[in-house]
């Protein structure tokens, strides 16, 4: 793979990592028996990201306001290197995310089982979006017959 | 003057005790969970993310809870929390046009592209109790769901006037710079777009309502119409220095507001519709709105226009929203103040003393 691609694979897991829950991740570490040894670099670490929007959405940037965020930094025995952010303040979920994350680069059978893991958690993510939009769906206005959604 | 008092330890240690007491409420009713207050009072927790500027909807109940609901308080405990944390960057700036939209209205265009979505609102219930809610009975029935999700992405609507130049143009300044943070810098006037809407956005929902609705009493030369409000998840990104590429942390929830004034035009500028922003955390239109008006009112300098009314100042617009600011100084007037007490005292009885020598004199002279 060339780095680019291998920057969007690592984009996309880590994406969903970040939206997955505490419970989620310990679940997915859990399927791989045994943790593997890792060195923690950055200690799991809570502080603030500043969330910028823009002024009528598309103009000036401008600070709307703080979130909470959390990191963590591990490294594994063979060197690779697993980083984890997400919003909120769940450090146990942090560092669980960021073993994963170094998991995930190489390609062998721990990291296989890892990706179909993510597709997994990728798909419900997927379906609680659309099931949310679907019921957001149906209040939308039909000015023709005043009738709400197809129900 | 404040004036350092000793003593009163053992009566603070008492009022600790006391205050966790009254907040507990009748001990033979269940204690309310942090959990249920995030999940059941959604709405109360917005503002408190909000007013504290601190979005982590966990830490909202918890500074509800811990306060006994009192709004302020639990805002002022949201950014006291904050001071405490290190600060690890910037968003990518958020991109409302791909919110994952759970309401969105127009009300300028009946039918407009993505469509009028009504999405969790009480703008259509009746206003009158529903009693079962305190009989704790019946489970909410689940919400009914279409048979198709909405579009991905909607155009926000001012920019569908946009296309024809009739709309004001929002459009990023040059090298689109940093905003300023007033967590790290001293305001000044004039202040810039970016210094109004940090500040708008963080400012009390209550003062920020009055003021819209004095602007829309004739406090103000503005009319506004609700160019639309739209309510949903966006992402936040962030690109670590580390990895040196965006990812994504999650999503919250926003509500935006895009309020179009009309505009007569100037010398320079032919008539055109005038915009007013407004963004908050969480679902909270009133606020969203109340600030769209005000972010537009505070644009009379710019567009020439009188500022002969309040929402129209800056000044007493910006330094006065803030409601932990506020509450502080109005507030501190509970702790002692003996000393300038005193100070006051003594003088008002001299210059009475004073008075009652001159009329004294005054009456032997006339004697």
């Amino acid at each position: 793979m060339l780095d680019g691609d291998k920057n969007i694979a690592r984009q996309r897991w880590m994406g969903i990592l970040a939206r997955a829950s505490a419970v989620e991740i310990a679940k997915l570490l859990s399927g791989l028996g045994d943790l593997p040894d890792y060195h923690i670099i950055k200690r799991p670490e809570t502080g603030t990201l500043m969330v910028e929007g823009r002024a009528g959405g598309a103009g000036q940037r401008f600070n709307v306001g703080e979130a909470t965020m959390t990191r963590c930094v591990i490294r594994l025995t063979d060197g690779r290197m697993g980083f984890s952010y997400a919003l909120g303040r769940d450090r146990v979920k942090a560092e669980h995310s960021a073993v994963i994350d170094a998991l995930l680069q190489s390609e062998n059978s721990t990291s296989e089982m890892l990706q179909s893991g993510i597709d997994a958690l990728e798909r419900s993510q997927a379906e609680a979006r659309d099931l949310a939009s679907r019921k957001a769906a149906a209040t939308k206005v039909n000015f023709f017959t005043l009738v709400r959604g197809d129900g | 003057m404040y004036v350092a008092v000793k003593g009163g330890e053992a009566a603070i240690l008492a009022t600790h005790d006391l205050v966790a007491e009254d907040r507990r409420g009748d001990v033979s009713i269940p204690e309310i969970s942090v959990e249920q207050i995030r999940e059941q009072m959604q709405l109360s927790v917005a503002r408190v993310m909000n007013e504290g500027s601190l979005y982590d909807e966990d830490l909202g109940a918890l500074a509800l809870k811990q306060t006994q609901g009192d709004m302020i308080e639990a805002a002022f405990l949201m950014r006291a929390y904050r001071t405490t944390l290190p600060r690890f960057g910037s968003s990518v700036p958020v991109d409302t046009a791909t919110m994952a939209i759970r309401r969105r209205i127009s009300a300028t265009y009946k039918d407009l592209p993505g469509g009028q979505v009504l999405g969790p609102t009480y703008d259509y219930t009746h206003r009158l109790f529903d009693f079962a809610l305190m009989a704790n009975g019946e489970k909410a029935p689940p919400a009914m769901a279409a048979d198709y999700a909405l579009d991905a992405a909607m155009p926000r609507v001012p920019d569908i006037l946009g296309d024809e130049g009739l709309m004001e143009v929002e459009a990023p300044p040059e090298h689109d710079p940093r905003p300023f943070d007033l967590t790290r810098d001293p305001v000044e006037f004039p202040a810039g777009r970016d210094v109004r809407l940090q500040t708008l956005s963080r400012g009390d929902e209550g003062f920020l309502l009055g003021l819209a609705y004095s602007v829309q009493r004739g406090f103000g030369g503005n009319h506004p119409f609700a160019g639309e409000i739209r309510m949903g998840e966006v992402t936040v990104s962030f690109v670590p220095e580390e990895l040196g590429f965006a990812i994504e942390l999650g999503d919250i929830t926003l509500t935006e507001c895009q309020m179009v004034n009309q505009f007569t035009g100037s010398i320079e500028q032919p008539p055109q519709f005038t915009r007013g922003y407004g963004v908050a955390f969480g679902h909270a239109e009133r606020k969203a709105m109340s600030m769209a008006i005000i972010d537009r009112s505070l644009k009379a300098r710019e567009f020439g226009e009188a500022t002969e009314y309040p929402a129209q100042q800056e000044e007493f617009v910006l330094y006065h929203c803030d409601n932990v600011e506020a509450s502080g100084f109005v507030e501190h007037l509970k702790l002692p103040h003996y000393v300038d007490f005193q100070g006051e005292l003594e003088l008002l009885r001299k210059i009475r003393r004073e008075q009652e020598e001159r009329l004294a004199e005054r009456k032997e002279a006339a004697e």
